[in-house]
């Protein structure tokens, strides 16, 4: 009982909660328990990325993903919930062929996964030889300098260049472009004039129509 | 049981874990008919290949050799979150319009194109 | 302490399992102490600001025991749940704005190195999951099936993930300073009298501060921003339909939620455990001298920590007895059109003054003042600290600030 792997221990926690959340997802009707469900996976697997030691991309995966996303999310749930709480059946055919079909796909993923041996356990760890700087390696990895790459640069690659700097930016950009173009897409689309009587708000003309 | 508990786990249990994650996503997408509800599969699929990733890159799980992924690895981890954000954002745009239009999340109700 | 155990010959997973579990009691009754402390603030200031004595008889004469009446009161009530609710849902909103609260404990350094979980990422993850919370808000809203509940689910979800962004640009000013992410090290580095501390840095620090204090009332739902609960709009907003057990819960969440905010801002902005008096340096309490001597100084310190919290926490009190509620469109345009623009000019003007005076300003006035270059000091002053010196910088300055820091991490 001394041996005691608390690594291990934590993984089947986390590894639990992540799969045992994304079969909620799956077999649930109702929307709202599935965002749910899919908030307490996303949450997991965040757990899982600190375990595997990579603190920063976890912190973000809790940040974005589940503070930013998933609320998005129920944002959307809730404006297009029509009843109180919305469920839609799917009928049994489709559920036995995605079953069948999804199955098998787990099955050769699985058979995959263990199909390695160097994978099955980890080498014995250097003692704690140096606790990984995750976030500045990183940081400095996205502004276009490898520092973990200096002893073993990339032959293929020029000095310098093998960083993210472009993914980056061109991220960015796309970012801020998706998201002004949802904000437009999804925004309230009011008549600025007086409404015409007896017609929703949701046709009436658009907004370059009313000023013209 | 209990060797389950002490005995170190490796990559592999990782893999493992992202492929039920993917698999769920995929189901998911396969058999739910509200939008939303795919767009939550996206999201699951998404994440078990995030998972991958980050599995392969992290330094505990290789045993502190570098013949991982290494920091590609999470950078690429990175990229897909943020992606994921963007993606959910504009999907969901196109579902409340869808909704405006059409009263309804359901994506068998999207048919005006059918040929 | 799991050293403790383990050289007492305790059996590993044992010694493991008790100081854990010791850590966790301990930073529950951090939670939880704060929530009653605060309760008993919040009646005591607000009846002092409206001119009222507040609670006088539970407990003696400053009414110590009234948040404990205050629960048993509520706990012996009916607890409801409406035939409209999604029952599991319902009964779970509460438990999630909890754990999420007291989740964020984990990071919050107490003093040097005093910390549960000492992170390399410590402010980033406070920051992710303190936006959590929001969940078990929208979600007890959504559950509770009342069109009150829901509408103040929708503005608390519009409202937090709105603030989420100008808070973390005025979290990254001193994380740019410090060149790290980790509160421990954010805390030591402004370790000395109280013009290290980063609110003093720079005028652009000064301004990030407050700017910073705005959009964290306003993420712990507190007025004039409460308007998830907007009494006169909404019944109780997102409280509506919750009663008894579930409703303490609720502000189980919110109290502690301010305390940590109030934490955090001592921690990136006001020093931290560092006094605004050296005492514990001057007494030569440092783990250096003897361990005992550094574990006093590091008890002197979580004094300093936690009073400088519930300073923060009676401010908070203050502001809501004081001002009246926004608009839920004004709170959207004062996030938006002000706290996100003013936030980023400010990370901006501190980057700019970060590259003019590398080192901050004491230790520009430390090399003008000290004795062997006082005959260049006004040449050098010319060319390296435009603007007139303040009267503060005259002090001498023990040691360089280790600002090469982000690049030896």
């Amino acid at each position: 009982m001394d041996a005691v792997n608390w690594h291990t221990i934590f993984f089947w926690l986390f590894a639990m909660l992540a799969c045992g959340f994304a079969v909620g997802v799956v077999v649930t009707n109702n929307i709202v328990r599935m965002a749910c469900c899919l908030v307490a996976s996303l949450g997991a697997v965040a757990g899982l990325f600190f375990l595997a030691g990579t603190e920063f991309v976890g912190a973000v995966q809790l940040m974005v993903y589940v503070g930013g996303t998933m609320v998005l999310l129920v944002f959307g749930v809730m404006l297009t919930a029509r009843g109180p709480f919305v469920s839609m059946q799917t009928g049994g055919g489709q559920w036995i062929l995605a079953t069948i079909i999804g199955g098998a796909l787990l099955a050769v993923l699985l058979q995959a996964a263990f199909s390695v041996p160097q994978w099955m356990a980890p080498k014995p760890l250097v003692p704690q030889a140096a606790p990984a700087p995750t976030a500045a390696t990183l940081g400095l990895a996205l502004m276009g300098v490898r520092v973990d790459k200096l002893e073993r640069p990339d032959p293929v690659l020029r000095k310098g260049m093998s960083g993210y700097l472009l993914a980056f930016e061109i991220i960015s950009v796309h970012l801020v472009v998706v998201l002004v173009g949802a904000a437009y897409l999804a925004r309230a689309k009011r008549a600025l004039g007086p409404r015409p009587i007896g017609l929703g708000g949701r046709s009436a003309p658009p907004l370059g129509a009313a000023q013209k | 049981m209990m060797n389950l508990l002490t005995q170190p786990v490796g990559l592999s249990h990782y893999l493992a874990v992202s492929a039920v994650l993917f698999v769920c996503g995929f189901l998911c997408m396969a058999t739910k008919r509200n939008i939303l509800g795919v767009l939550m599969g996206i999201e699951l699929v998404l994440n078990g290949a995030n998972l991958n990733f980050v599995a392969f890159g992290s330094r505990l799980l290789r045993g502190g050799t570098s013949d991982g992924l290494g920091l590609d690895g999470q950078a690429i981890a990175l990229f897909v979150i943020i992606l994921a954000a963007a993606e959910a954002a504009g999907a969901l745009a196109i579902a409340l319009n869808f909704y405006h239009t059409h009263a309804t999340v359901d994506v068998d109700r999207a048919e005006e194109l059918k040929g | 302490m799991a050293e403790f155990l383990l050289s007492i010959s305790a059996p590993a997973w044992l010694a493991y399992s008790v100081a854990a579990l010791i850590q966790c009691a301990l930073l529950l009754a951090v939670a939880l102490g704060s929530a009653a402390i605060s309760i008993w603030l919040e009646r005591k200031v607000s009846a002092r600001i409206q001119d009222r004595l507040g609670p006088t008889r539970v407990g003696g004469r400053f009414g110590w025991l009234q948040p404990p009446a205050d629960g048993l009161k509520l706990l012996c009530k009916e607890d409801i749940i409406p035939a409209a609710a999604d029952g599991p849902l319902f009964r779970l909103a509460p438990y999630i704005s909890f754990c999420t609260a007291f989740c964020v404990f984990l990071a919050l350094p107490f003093a040097n190195n005093w910390v549960a979980l000492r992170l390399n990422v410590g402010v980033f993850f406070i920051l992710a999951v303190s936006g959590l919370e929001v969940f078990g808000v929208i979600l007890g809203g959504y559950a509770s099936g009342s069109k009150w509940s829901l509408y103040g689910a929708m503005r608390e979800a519009a409202q937090v993930v709105s603030y989420e962004v100008p808070m973390a640009l005025c979290v990254v000013v001193p994380v740019l300073i410090v060149g790290s992410m980790d509160l421990v090290e954010i805390g030591n580095h402004q370790a000395g009298w109280f013009w290290h501390w980063h609110v003093f840095h720079d005028p652009f620090t000064f301004a990030t501060f407050w700017i910073y204090m705005t959009c964290a009332v306003a993420s712990t739902n507190r007025a004039p921003f409460d308007l998830a609960e907007a009494e006169s709009e909404l019944v109780a907003g997102f409280l509506t339909e919750y009663s008894g057990f579930r409703w303490v819960v609720f502000f189980m969440a919110e109290y502690p939620a301010m305390f940590l905010v109030s934490g955090l801002a001592s921690v990136l902005f006001l020093g931290g455990w560092n006094g605004p008096i050296p005492i514990a340096s001057l007494l030569h309490l440092t783990p250096a001298v003897h361990p005992l001597a550094g574990w006093i100084g590091n008890l002197l310190g979580m004094c300093n920590f936690i009073a400088k919290g519930v300073l923060g926490i009676t401010c908070m009190i203050w502001l809501r007895w004081t001002l009246p509620r926004l608009r839920i469109d004004q709170v959207m345009t004062t996030c938006l059109k002000y706290c996100v623009p003013l936030a980023s000019a400010m990370l901006a003007g501190v980057m700019l003054w970060m590259y003019l005076l590398p080192g901050g300003v004491w230790t520009q006035a430390e090399q003008l003042w000290s004795p062997s270059t006082v005959n260049a000091a006004t040449a050098v002053r010319r060319e390296q600290a435009p603007g007139p010196p303040r009267p503060a910088e005259k002090q001498a300055h023990h040691e360089p600030e280790p600002m090469d820091v982000v690049w030896t991490r």
